[in-house]
């Protein structure tokens, strides 16, 4: 089976100065793959080259097909279609991933018109609400239709990164693109949106790229793993297998890190 | 339920917020009622003399006469007319020159950007009169229009850097990519998010535009290149009343309480429509 995602040798420099070097791995439709490293390893970089909506100044080079299309060098009016029905990204911070000046329904509203237009289906208020409504509820938020009234800072943060899973969702993507989605989050709320994503995914068979600094997060959500630092790769395998024997010093160090949180945790009373 | 739970929450900022824009609607109502009510009725013909020469303040005369004996009530509310028109002129088209270069500097690639920040850093360092009586200067004649014209682009700098500092600072945040991601064109993007999140900000900034343009065309005035009488502006009486402001001090007061109170009216009732545009400052209904 063709990848969905196929990113070879692809670098972003910044001034001169390389940001993520010569990356390259695929993902096959259906199949989690997570991302690790620590902060300012490149990993949110990685996520937004993949649908092409890196910042101006940055400079990307290498290939990156999704679907089977040219992302590297495409014009963004080329890319609007690609984008949401291919990939869509949940992002890090809560906060900033709704306008605060849209009530949830209309925000989620706007991600469901664009994609009935596409597939000609009815986009009159009522569908739309429906679908919306529907959404929300997929998110297993509470009381779906009060949510669907609220303004963003009217609901938590957990509610909210629920509602911006709801908007990706909208898009219908067969790639998911889940930027530490928990990061923000209490420990609590992390593990509920975890289980969240990794039902969704089952349940439409999406694939999904999950972006995470914490070993154990993204071993219990995924398949394979891919270990970035300073923007190469440098470890990638089933998670099992670099779990249990890590060949870089950098994973080990990782997961030594998770094992000792891990006993901590164990042996606090 | 809600609404008495927000209410004992902060009742005194809600006061606050409503007598604001109570204040400034109320002030703004009033010039515009006499403003507009000129274009069919004045107490005294503005042209004529309709008592002793500066007379003071007196019930037939509610804030005196001139040198010529005109009522100066008519004047000012002549003056009040000519001042929104100005105030809304300028402000109008400032606005939309202003806000269509600060989006394009927004979007526009690094080079573009630098070159159109300088420019408008230079303009913005050149004072807003002086610019607008090089371009009257250089227009046909004094005219209210060409005094409208000339305010409005000199104003349209600084709401031109407003506009590219708060586009560019919501082009950062998360919800635009998503918004891109599920195939939202760049002017979608502007119309759903973009401007409505830039526009608190930038209304209160027009409203203190519409004051200063209302300020720059009382100086244009003043210094003889506003329109002439008898649809003078109050820039226009305190000049006239320049002469005798030892003798008759009422002929410079009047217009000059007018012009304060109406743009402290526009900026209070901007301030309290800021208030009312922005969630989560609004009470809910
Ligand atoms: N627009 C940009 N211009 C220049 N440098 C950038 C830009 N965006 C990111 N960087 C730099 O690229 C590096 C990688 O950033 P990236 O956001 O991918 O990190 P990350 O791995 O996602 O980290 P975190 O876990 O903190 O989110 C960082 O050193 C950052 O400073
Ligand atoms: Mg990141």
């Amino acid at each position: 089976m063709n990848p969905l995602l196929h990113i070879e040798n692809l670098s972003v420099h910044a001034g001169g100065k390389a940001l993520v070097s010569d990356i390259s791995f695929a993902v096959a439709p259906g199949e989690r793959l997570g991302l690790i490293g620590e902060s300012g390893s490149g990993k949110s970089l990685t996520a937004l080259a993949t649908i092409g909506l890196l910042a101006d100044g940055l400079k990307v080079s290498g290939s990156v097909l999704l679907n089977g299309r040219q992302v590297v060098g495409a014009r963004d009016r080329d890319l609007v279609p690609l984008r949401g029905a291919t990939a869509a990204v949940v992002f890090q911070e809560p906060l900033t991933a709704l306008d605060p000046l849209m009530k949830i329904g209309r925000q989620v509203g706007q991600a469901v018109r664009r994609r009935a237009k596409r597939d000609g289906r009815p986009t009159d208020a009522t569908s739309v609400m429906s679908e919306v409504l529907d959404l929300l509820d997929q998110v297993a938020l509470p009381q779906p239709q009060r949510i669907a009234e609220s303004w963003p800072h009217e609901i938590s943060g957990g509610q909210r990164q629920r509602a911006a899973i709801a908007m990706a969702l909208a898009c219908k993507p067969k790639l998911l693109i889940a930027d530490e989605p928990t990061t923000a989050l209490d420990v609590t709320t992390q593990a509920e949106i975890l289980r969240l994503l990794g039902q969704l995914v089952r349940e439409r068979n999406m694939a999904l790229l999950f972006i995470s600094h914490d070993l154990p997060v993204v071993a219990g959500t995924v398949d394979r793993v891919i270990v970035l630092r300073h923007g190469r790769v440098v470890e990638q395998g089933p998670v099992s297998t670099v779990f249990r024997e890590p060949s870089h010093d950098y994973t080990r160090s990782l997961v030594a890190a998770a094992r000792a949180f891990d006993n901590a945790l164990e042996n606090a009373p | 339920m809600t609404d008495t739970n927000l209410v004992a929450a902060s009742p005194e900022g809600r006061t606050r917020r409503s007598w604001t824009f109570t204040i400034g609607a109320i002030i703004v109502g009033l010039h515009l009622v006499i403003g507009l009510s000129t274009l069919f009725w004045t107490p005294y013909d503005p042209t004529g003399m309709s008592g002793g020469r500066l007379e003071m303040p007196s019930l037939s005369h509610l804030a005196g006469t001139d040198r010529l004996g005109r009522d100066l009530f008519t004047l000012i509310m002549i003056g009040s007319r000519i001042a929104l028109v100005v105030g809304t002129g300028a402000v109008i088209i400032g606005g939309l020159i202003g806000i269509t270069i600060g989006l394009l500097a927004a979007f526009a690639s690094r080079t573009l950007d630098d070159i159109l920040a300088a420019s408008l850093d230079i303009l913005i360092a050149f004072p807003t009169l002086l610019l607008a009586m090089l371009i009257v200067a250089s227009s046909d004649g004094a005219s209210l229009g060409t005094a409208i014209v000339a305010i409005g682009i000199a104003n349209s700098a600084i709401v031109a850097r407003l506009t590219r500092i708060l586009a560019k600072r919501v082009l950062r945040m998360d919800y635009i990519t998503a918004a891109r991601i599920s195939g939202t064109s760049w002017l979608g993007v502007v119309a759903i998010h973009i401007l409505p999140n830039i526009w608190p900000t930038l209304l209160v900034n027009l409203a203190l535009q519409f004051g200063l343009a209302v300020i720059a065309e009382a100086s244009l005035s003043y210094l003889g290149l506003g329109a002439p009488p008898p649809n003078a502006s109050w820039g226009r009486l305190l000049q006239e009343a320049q002469g005798t402001v030892y003798t008759a001090p009422f002929g410079a007061i009047a217009p000059g309480i007018a012009l304060v109170l109406l743009v402290i009216g526009i900026n209070l009732l901007a301030d309290g429509l800021r208030d009312i545009g922005d969630p989560t400052r609004r009470r809910r209904r």
